[in-house]
């Protein structure tokens, strides 16, 4: 019995690091339909620029994620207003083509610049922390990621439904014309929610590296995870996305309880089973 | 009025494409003579070129005709080559007949999953079919016989031993592991041709110009009754057959086996994307173009290892960016010459037998 709830809540807080990766995904998709291929690879940049500042600069990791995030973020506006924005059309083969080759070009870039050896964003004696609840065992890095994952499901609600930016998101993706009829220009709505999901992709790698290894190859993984909790948590809800990458999460915990090597297969085949069974996701909005 | 009545008939030949299938008849019988005269080394680059250029015809088919941008065809081409193992080592099969047993296995596979990805739509489909490769990839590292996740090794003299191997070598006065490449290399050219030859004859078929439909308008084409769901599912099962033919068919040549190996997204799709974008996507020439820029760039650059890769997804993106119909599109768009046509025209009718109308641009 404990070991089952321990499985369970090791398993929801593992799945808050794949609502994270999730979360920049699903923002990108809702406002421009555009599914990047290149997610993961962008997660693995980030942990590969804060790990560059830890060591170089000598920074605390966490400071080396806000240090970060600025730059992640201008990174985003470059990629969609020079390149992907002019990639988006009715024909979806040139934006997943053009993200895939980048996927590419950030991996082997990658291995270029630091070698496919495996590497962790040291955070002391975080690393080790942990809580004790009755009879289980919290990890602090763990329950600061799937606190980080709720704050930023939060932050991004706040910033869609709350502020004057988020509007224009909603406008935009609900008629690109219209939008641009009422002074809103799309391109740079465009830009501006590419930039804010390289900044959730930051905080996302920031996590990835600090609680396991990472080497340049692991990127299209973490992109997978990601689009398997979207699709179960049902298209265009934040709080599903969360949900998703929950049930991700604890297939995987479960499966690796059995034998270690059924962790990753054990969540694939969770959501085949989601899939089949609710092909519009766990909470599919209203409209589609 | 002196009028002319000749039929009307649509034709899709052109004077090109004519003079091209004696060129690209005298090219295959060349090809199917070569072992006589070259080195063992450039048999194997030719087995390579010939591999690649089925599974860019195959990816092009999928992505550029029928709308299933898939970047999962590593599934196939893994599966095909497990089930060409397990045919020789726990089936006993001959190597050639594993060939042929691998691709109805891929087929069959391509079934259940056909079933759960096509549930995605569009980009989705992408990602969904990458899942699928991973499920693959992840449940053969699991089966022990066949080495789990460390792979194992064709047994020794299986593909030696493989039919018509000892008559070709008796033939052509080769050691038995020389003939093997060269038998290896006729069935990679035998499945080249046909290939190329189901991909043209589908394309100028019924269907094909059905699935053009659907490409360039969905809910125009099934509202005059074309069943997309039923052609997109035939193009699936139908390049799941031969991503697995070839799929075998490569790893006999490479007689040892991995997961890791078997289901790279960057060997059996990465590359074939590249191939068919910087060639021509929508084109049947575009991936013949691409494989040869492929070779000709993996023989200059091989060495510089991820540089190469690197570059390769440098000019993938800016050929989609800038030239989205690739080399062939560039060079067809100047020239106007096909060599596999299948853009329909009307010709004849009454008054001047000249006179053409051109049908719904298709291809």
């Amino acid at each position: 019995m404990t070991s089952l709830i321990d499985v369970v809540v090791q398993g929801v807080l593992l799945g808050g690091l794949y609502a994270l990766f999730a979360a920049g995904l699903s923002l990108v998709f809702g406002i421009m339909r555009l599914v990047n291929l290149a997610h993961g690879d962008l997660i693995v940049l980030a942990a590969f620029l804060i790990l560059a500042l830890v060591t170089k600069l000598g920074l605390n990791p966490f400071v080396a994620a806000l240090v970060a995030a600025p730059i992640m973020f201008a990174l985003g506006w470059v990629l969609q207003s020079q390149v992907l924005n002019r990639t988006l059309g009715p024909d979806i083969l040139p934006p997943l083509l053009v993200t895939f080759g980048l996927s590419i070009v950030i991996q082997n870039g990658l291995l270029e610049s630091f070698s496919a050896d495996s590497r962790r964003i040291s955070t002391g004696s975080l690393e080790t922390a942990s809580l004790t609840l009755g009879s289980v065992d919290i990890g602090v890095m763990p329950l600061l990621t799937f606190l980080s994952a709720v704050a930023v499901i939060v932050g991004l609600n706040q910033l869609f439904y709350r502020t004057a930016l988020g509007r224009a998101f909603r406008a935009t993706s609900d008629d690109r014309v219209t939008a641009g009829l009422m002074g809103i220009r799309p391109d740079r709505i465009f830009a501006t929610a590419t930039g804010i999901a390289m900044v959730v992709v930051t905080i996302a790698a920031l996590y990835l590296g600090a609680r396991a290894n990472f080497d340049p190859t692991i990127g299209p993984a973490r992109l997978i995870y990601a689009f398997e909790a979207v699709i179960i948590g049902g298209l265009g809800s934040l709080w599903g996305t969360l949900a998703g990458g929950v049930v991700i999460g604890v297939a995987q915990t479960a499966g690796a309880a059995v034998n270690p090597e059924w962790q990753i297969l054990a969540g694939h085949l969770a959501f085949v089973l989601v899939l089949l069974l609710r092909p519009r996701g766990l909470f599919p909005s209203a409209v589609n | 009025m002196d009028i002319t009545a000749t039929a009307w008939r649509v034709e899709s030949r052109t004077r090109a494409s004519n003079m091209f299938s004696i060129v690209a008849a005298i090219l295959t019988l060349l090809a199917l003579a070569a072992p006589l005269f070259i080195s063992r080394g450039a048999v194997q680059n030719l087995f390579f070129i010939l591999t690649m250029l089925v599974l860019a015809q195959c990816w092009n088919l999928l992505a550029g005709y029928a709308g299933l941008v898939s970047v999962g065809q590593q599934a196939f081409v893994g599966f095909g080559a497990y089930a060409m193992f397990a045919g020789v080592i726990l089936l006993r099969l001959d190597p050639i007949a594993a060939i042929l047993f691998s691709g109805l296995a891929a087929a069959l596979l391509a079934i259940p999953t056909g079933y759960f990805i096509f549930r995605l739509q569009g980009a989705y489909f992408a990602i969904g079919s990458w899942v699928v490769a991973e499920i693959a990839r992840l449940a053969l590292a699991q089966w022990k016989p066949l080495g789990g996740g460390t792979g194992t090794s064709l047994p020794g003299g299986a593909v030696r031993d493989m039919w018509g191997a000892a008559a070709v070598g008796k033939l052509l006065g080769m050691r038995p592991v020389q003939a093997a490449d060269v038998v290896c290399y006729w069935l990679a050219l035998a499945l080249a041709v046909a290939t190329i030859g189901f991909i043209y004859w589908l394309l100028r078929s019924r269907q094909g110009l059905a699935l053009a439909a659907v490409r360039d308008n969905q809910e125009t084409a099934r509202s005059v009754g074309v069943d997309a769901r039923r052609l997109k599912t035939f193009v699936y099962l139908a390049t799941a057959f031969v991503t697995g033919l070839v799929g075998a068919l490569i790893y006999v040549q490479k007689a040892r086996i991995s997961p890791d190996a078997a289901f790279s997204v960057v060997d059996w799709t990465a590359y074939v994307i590249f191939v068919v974008v910087i060639g021509g996507i929508g084109t049947i020439e575009g991936p013949i173009l691409g494989v040869i820029v492929l070779f000709l760039l993996r023989d200059t650059f091989a060495d510089y290892g991820s540089w190469y890769l690197l570059a390769l997804g440098l000019i993938g993106i800016a050929v989609m960016l800038f030239a989205p119909r690739g080399l062939w599109g560039l060079f067809a768009d100047r020239t106007g010459i096909q060599f596999f046509p299948i853009r329909r025209t009307l010709r004849g009718g009454p008054e001047c037998a000249t006179k053409t109308i051109e049908g719904a641009t298709h291809g």
